[in-house]
């Protein structure tokens, strides 16, 4: 069956009326309060066993910490609750769907997990003997050819650790590729939707930024990008599929333009996602590109990161890339630490960080591409593309579309708060959406459309999840066209109603003080 | 394709709600000659988990494991225990698989870790508040000597001889493009640290002297005067930790007078995983706690006065500050810093102790064996579980031929500082809670073998 649009809102439902016996805890039967380790440990409380310490005269000098440390120690059964109890207040991907736009939350495999934890990948020191590694380097190497083919791209850089590091490793190529023809260059230029992260890394990067602003239709505006470049620009920094959920049509155009400049093209690679297998940004004139590992490829995000930012690198800027990296010579793979005379990236602008990248990643990485084949990777583009143009056309007459007119979207949909009554907004929306046992979509972003709520569903949700989610939103759509005031206290029923965000930024209090301290400080 | 649910019926019902004939529609708006028709060449189609699983298993299989071997290395990673509770509560999928918590009543797990992490890091490095993490060590120390020049509007860094040789190259890549003076000798194998030296080179241009505690060579000292010295000239001290379960058994950088303090904290949970993803720690005195970079998780109430979590002082992060941001990190080390977190919860102040003195009675154990080989010279008197060796030759290639018997025998410094020859016949030995009396006297036979 398919949803159709009419589907069946529910009706607008009150707060409950009938008062809720409070209990003597405040745990709510499943839904368990945890204080603080800081609360409930002690510092004479240990959950680890040790052998017995060889009796022998110290070699700390004079240095030895005497003064209490203050850190609270639980028993083993009580770190497991602790933790567990704390888990059961997360949304997370395996409880459902988790729609933020830009951030591609897809199903975890299991497996992904468990080769990462193969103690030939888990417990190996990044400083071993190459001999006593070959597995590893192998697995960087074929990861590595992956992401050259399916970006159809001349190399690849693997030590970035998440997307705005690879953003920054694509920077410093470009710079590093403008100083060796003795081009100084000043100017960056970001159009008006690129991630917050583009232009703070350019400036990073000791570059001007400048802003290129959107066409009416969600777009760059090409004219205007090509009336700014000149001597002075280093790169254009584009996202593609942009965050308006868009294609950029012209992208070709504009790195022949860019090219033609003397300048170089970075594309942020954070939506990978929707053209992997359909699109090689090669083929679209791109010179850089980071591939956020853990949302194309699907590493688990573990409530911020780890990320991991590989960076493919066009031709022109292979000379340049950081160290370390991985090649093959006859039959062994050889890891490139320092940069000799003689080989290929004899120019490279350095080393990015202490190791080689995130190897927890790429183990999951590349069981993920393996398990999906290039055929299955083609797939993920087609679905995560099919999934969101569902809920764009399944909502849009309950919601505004800026952008629903400007083509198919790509794997995230784009409404606004255009036409909600006076006074609500995105956010009722999307802490309605939680009470509905939903993650909300990314509020307010991108920046080019007022009260933006982006959707990605990404891949790996079935119809009915969709189909659920859809009849969510049109009942909260709905509800804020209506004037449901109940709309603005949501959420009701999360561990939490809404917290008080100016407060934690006026007088920030960023760890724990025991409160007979602070009361005998005062 | 098992992880994608979509059946080709639904497909189907899906493309006529849109209104479009096949997915190639949706495609549309892609360049014509950029679409590509059939899949890639040269990529082999998917494969079930049963080969997936062989594959990769394949592939680590021809590792040396850590736990297969006598296993000495450290120099920036460690080899801990990690208790196996530790691994099974980040692998709850509430933790593993939520996203960062950007709506804070559905994020209080996360949130709550992040808050108790924030005050164990503060409270291990000496300092008053901590962040929610960076992505490794040799980052943040980067990202310290930025704040280091926000704050003294300086740009000239000092770094001691004995900081981490990747940290130097990692601070070396950014000042290129930053326009940051960077001061650095490469160490040479002396037994005393470089205090004297750093704190002639401070002058009223110096923006902060860094220095790593434990060093690269195992060497501690007092910081303290140090501190003073930075102060008087108006500059900051920036101390790198690598090891910090260190810190349960020697003074913590922030009590003599450090006022940012860096490290990486792989060694306390997180375990070796071939260099990454690893968990920068970040702390500093509250009175630079907005010129701070990264995530930092506050204390709030909510909507019923309950306490709630969130992250908080955003204004100077990315999103909000564009090219104005104190940095431009995205992403944390989430799921390192909850392992870090449990782990410590689980040693609490008792266990961290125990661990440390274990740790360093091992090691003056085994230094004090390793010593009694003919033609191995230990350099430090002073140490906490790593320490330097001086061969009769060059370690590299003792290194090298003692892998090839089975016994991973620590970090050559010649492959730390090749363009240091001088330093070449040092070898720094790790010797934690893993390593045996076995493995200690097999590592001592197979050198003396060696070096006859």
């Amino acid at each position: 069956m398919t949803m159709l649009k009419e589907g069946r809102p529910t009706a607008p439902q009150a707060v409950d009326t009938i008062a809720i016996a409070p209990t003597a805890t405040g745990n709510r039967a499943l839904m368990l309060e945890e204080a603080l380790i800081f609360e409930i440990g002690s510092t004479d409380t240990t959950g680890v066993d040790f052998a017995e310490a060889p009796r022998v005269a110290s070699r700390l000098g004079s240095l030895a910490r005497t003064d209490a440390i203050g850190l609270p120690g639980l028993s083993e059964q009580e770190t497991v609750r602790h933790y567990t109890r704390l888990s059961r207040q997360n949304y997370a991907i395996d409880l459902g769907l988790f729609p933020l736009g830009s951030c591609t939350m897809k199903h975890n495999p299991r497996l992904n997990e468990k080769v990462a934890r193969m103690p030939g990948f888990a417990d190996i020191h990044p400083l071993q003997p190459q001999s006593t590694v070959q597995g590893a380097l192998a697995v960087i190497h074929e990861l590595a050819a992956w992401l050259v083919t399916l970006t159809g791209m001349h190399s690849v850089a693997m030590s970035p650790k998440a997307g705005a590091h690879g953003e920054l490793c694509g920077l410093l190529a470009i710079r590093a590729a403008l100083e060796a023809r003795g081009d100084a260059r000043s100017v960056i230029l970001v159009p008006e939707s690129a991630h917050g992260t583009n232009p703070a890394t350019a400036a990073f990067c000791g570059y001007k930024v400048e802003d290129i602003p959107a066409t009416p239709d969600g777009r760059v505006d090409l004219e205007a990008l090509k009336a700014r470049l000149g001597p002075d620009v280093a790169a254009v920094m584009i996202t593609n599929p942009n965050t308006c959920g868009l294609f950029e049509r012209d992208m070709k155009v504009i790195s022949d333009a860019v090219h033609a400049a003397g300048a170089f093209v970075y594309c942020d690679g954070a939506n990978f996602n929707a053209i992997v297998g359909r699109v090689r940004p090669g083929d679209l004139g791109v010179d850089a590109m980071h591939i956020n590992l853990h949302k194309t490829f699907s590493t688990p995000h573990g409530g911020g990161g780890p990320g991991s930012g590989p960076v493919v690198l066009s031709e022109a800027l292979t000379p340049f890339a950081p160290l370390p990296f991985v090649e093959k010579q006859d039959d062994k793979f050889v890891l490139v630490e320092e940069e000799t005379a003689e080989d290929h990236h004899a120019q490279t602008f350095g080393r990015m960080v202490a190791f080689h990248g995130q190897m927890g990643m790429f183990t999951r990485a590349l069981t993920y591409i393996l398990s999906h084949g290039a055929d299955g990777l083609r797939q993920v583009a087609s679905d995560a593309v099919l999934n969101a143009n569902y809920i764009l056309r399944s909502l849009d007459d309950v919601l505004d579309a800026p952008f629903g007119q400007s083509g198919p979207c790509m794997h995230e949909a784009l409404f606004s708060d255009k036409g909600l009554a006076d006074g609500f907004t995105t956010l009722d929306i999307a802490k309605g959406l939680i009470d509905e046992g939903f993650h909300p979509m990314t509020m307010y972003f991108p920046l080019v459309v007022h009260g933006a709520m982006l959707v990605e569903p990404t891949e790996t949700e079935s119809k009915a999840a969709l189909d659920q989610f859809i009849l969510a939103l049109r009942s909260l759509a709905q509800r804020a066209k209506a004037g449901d005031e109940a709309l603005k206290g949501a959420p009701y029923h999360a561990p939490r109603r809404r917290l008080d965000e100016t407060l934690a930024a006026r007088k920030p209090v960023l760890s724990w003080t025991d409160p007979a301290l602070s009361v005998a400080a005062e | 394709m098992r992880y994608l649910p979509l059946t080709d019926t639904d497909r189907q019902d899906m493309l006529s709600v849109i209104g479009a004939s096949s997915i190639d529609d949706l495609f549309v708006d892609v360049p014509v000659e950029a679409r590509l028709t059939g899949t890639i060449p040269g990529l082999p189609p998917h494969a079930s988990e049963l080969a997936v699983e062989r594959h990769m298993g394949a592939l680590a299989r021809k590792n040396l494991s850590a736990g297969e071997a006598p296993f000495f290395l450290g120099a920036g990673a460690y080899r801990h225990h990690v208790p196996a509770s530790v691994d099974h509560l980040i692998q709850r999928g509430e933790f593993l698989t939520a996203y960062t918590p950007y709506q804070p009543e559905i994020a209080q797990g996360t949130l709550q870790v992040l808050f108790e992490f924030q005050t164990q890091v503060a409270r291990l490095l000496g300092c008053d508040v901590a962040n929610a993490s960076m992505y490794d060590g040799s980052t943040a120390c980067w990202e310290a000597i930025g704040m280091a020049r926000r704050i003294t509007k300086r740009g000239k860094a000092i770094l001691s001889s004995g900081l981490h040789p990747h940290y130097v190259s990692v601070a070396n890549t950014m000042a290129k493009f930053t326009g940051d003076a960077l001061v650095h000798e490469a160490p040479t194998l002396d037994a005393a640290t470089d205090i004297d030296a750093l704190i002639a080179a401070i002058d009223k241009d110096t923006s902060c002297v860094v220095v790593q505690y434990p060093d690269i060579l195992g060497r501690i000292a007092d910081l303290t005067p140090l501190a003073d010295a930075a102060h008087a000239a108006g500059a900051l001290l920036v101390a790198v930790v690598t090891e910090p379960v260190a810190l349960g058994a020697v003074k913590a950088p922030g009590h003599m007078g450090a006022d940012i303090v860096v490290g990486e904290g792989q060694s306390i949970g997180v375990g070796l995983q071939f260099g990454g993803p690893y968990l920068g720690l970040f702390a500093a005195k509250q009175k630079y706690v907005r010129q701070m970079p990264g995530r930092l998780c506050g204390e709030t109430v909510d909507a019923a006065g309950k306490r709630g979590f969130v992250l908080t002082l955003s204004t100077r992060e990315q999103h909000i500050r564009r090219e104005k941001a104190t940095s431009n990190i995205c992403t944390n080390s989430g799921l390192c810093a909850l392992a870090f977190s449990i782990h410590m919860t689980l040693l609490g102040e008792k266990g961290l102790r125990e661990l440390a003195t274990l740790n360093h009675g091992l090691a003056v154990q085994a230094a004090d064996r390793l010593a009694r080989v003919p033609g191995v010279t230990l350099l430090n008197d002073s140490f906490f579980n790593e320490f330097t060796l001086i061969l009769t030759r060059d370690a590299r290639e003792v290194v090298r031929t003692l892998a090839d018997k089975g016994i991973l025998a620590g970090v050559s410094l010649g492959r730390l500082f090749p363009d240091a020859s001088a330093i070449g016949h040092g070898l720094v030995v790790a010797v934690t809670e893993t390593v045996t009396a076995e493995d200690i006297e097999t590592l001592a036979a197979a050198l003396e073998e060696e070096l006859a």
